[in-house]
């Protein structure tokens, strides 16, 4: 499907050398073919579901009132916020180890989605704590590491781009994003490592969850709806993204056949 | 074609030029060898520069934690007070019963007292409190301390648990007098069925009598 085009056999990079690093594009665009609709309807079905049942008809807090309703939308945006992360330094490991080409196309897509999420986490938490706490934003260790992971996504989005040559590109942006790593257990255990304004976890390994089931529930479904969502996203950027290349690649060869 | 001397120049550059070129099965087992010495070392690199960072940030976060802390404990301002006039935080549970509301010059004035469980400091704060704010709540405040005053704060935040819990139960988990929000945070959420439960059986059989 495809052909090692002149320029990289001469090892100049270009969009046709970039291609030709897909490992293979014709495989991913085959399972993304079903995999993005099935993603997308699971995720709707679990929004509706999720966010119906914990905006309607789950109990409010005995003393955060309806105000704890923010939860539904503010913890599974914090969980993708991190896990997001962890999806993009394992894309620059796999990339900077194992030269897989799909992944840097994946980290390309996946920060801007994990951008936003962690914005919206910032923006929600912002929303629920001028009400609870009395203070839109305040600098304890979670909201200040939370805020260092949204800098560490725009710097990643900013890098991967930046090159001219992309490899340069994905190359610097693979070592941002390994090396951003260390802000995950920094913000996962900044509740317990620390005294902070914002609560310790209420869902641990290690405990039972110290939430009452008839919040619990909605939560993990419209946890499910988020994340099918994210992953839909992605996957739907990155399908566009491989079908990009094979247009300008095209293009460029028409080109070529034109001069 | 695949003769050792084609070989090399390909091995020397594997990784960046894709799948291997058709060499024979010795050459093309040679160069998957190297390949994977190339991405193990490659792996080792990353791995250990990730531990070495870890761990440098491990011991700036570990150097740092006093000032990383969002507020002390009162405990911790009495054993070694700070430079009077400096702002703090001061954080821990109001005491039941302490709160004292009273209004000069038209601003509310709230006296409370905070603890840690160790110790107590007395806190002033003339301003309008968060609704969150009660007895038995765990507050942060913002202010200067001076041994034999109390605290004069200047802003009061509250800050909730982690325990998210539905009006209902809190009612029956009251009544049952098991848990009074006044003393401190609620039982685990894994008895509060029991608890309630219990508490319902008794409200049944006492209807039933």
């Amino acid at each position: 499907m495809i052909h090692p085009s002149p320029s990289a056999a001469a090892g100049r990079p270009s969009t046709g050398a970039l291609l030709h690093r897909f490992a293979n594009p014709g495989r991913f665009l085959r399972l993304s073919r079903w995999l993005f609709p099935l993603l997308s309807i699971a995720a709707i079905v679990c929004l509706a579901a999720g966010l119906g049942l914990g905006l309607f008809f789950s109990p409010a807090d005995w003393q955060q009132g309806d105000a704890v309703r923010i939860m539904y939308v503010h913890v599974p945006m914090a969980i993708l916020a991190s896990s997001g992360y962890a999806a993009l330094a394992l894309c620059g490991l796999l990339s900077l180890v194992w030269k897989h080409p799909l992944a840097d196309l994946a980290a390309m897509e996946i920060g801007p989605v994990g951008a936003v999420v962690t914005a919206l986490c910032l923006a929600t938490g912002s929303l629920w704590g001028k009400p609870m706490w009395g203070a839109w934003w305040v600098w304890d260790a979670r909201l200040t590491s939370v805020l260092v992971l949204f800098f560490l996504y725009l710097g990643h989005i900013a890098l991967i781009r930046a090159f001219d040559d992309p490899q340069r590109g994905f190359r610097a942006a693979s070592i941002l994003a390994i090396a951003g790593v260390i802000d995950l257990p920094i913000i996962k255990f900044s509740v317990a490592w620390w005294n902070t304004l914002h609560q310790p976890d209420s869902i641990t390994l290690t405990h039972a969850p110290s939430m009452a089931m008839s919040m619990l529930v909605p939560l993990a479904i419209s946890f499910a709806g988020f994340a099918l969502g994210f992953a839909a996203l992605v996957t739907g950027r990155l399908e566009a993204a491989i079908l990009e290349h094979r247009a300008q690649q095209i293009l460029t060869r028409r080109a070529g056949a034109r001069a | 074609m695949s003769t050792p001397s084609h070989d090399r120049p390909a091995d020397r550059n594997p990784a960046r030029e894709g799948p291997a070129t058709n060499a024979g099965p010795d050459g093309g087992r040679r160069t998957a060898t190297r390949r994977m010495t190339r991405k193990s070392r490659r792996l080792w690199l990353t791995l250990t520069c990730l531990i070495c960072f870890s761990a440098a940030t491990a011991l700036v976060l570990n150097a740092f934690s006093s000032s990383i802390v969002f507020f002390m404990a009162p405990s911790q301002i009495l054993a070694r007070p700070p430079v009077p006039d400096r702002v703090i935080r001061l954080g821990g549970m109001v005491v039941a019963g302490s709160l004292r509301r009273t209004v000069e010059d038209n601003v509310p004035v709230n006296v409370f007292d905070v603890t840690d469980g160790q110790a107590a400091v007395t806190v002033r704060f003339s301003g309008i409190l968060p609704d969150l704010f009660r007895e038995g709540q765990s507050v942060v405040a913002l202010g200067t301390f001076r041994p034999g005053h109390p605290f004069a704060a200047t802003e009061v935040l509250a800050k909730h648990d982690e325990t998210y819990m539905p009006r209902e139960v809190a009612e029956a988990l009251k009544r049952s007098g098991k848990w009074d929000p006044r003393f401190g945070k609620p039982p685990s959420a894994g008895s509060w069925d029991s608890m309630t439960r219990n508490e319902a059986r008794e409200m049944t059989g006492r209807s039933a009598q």
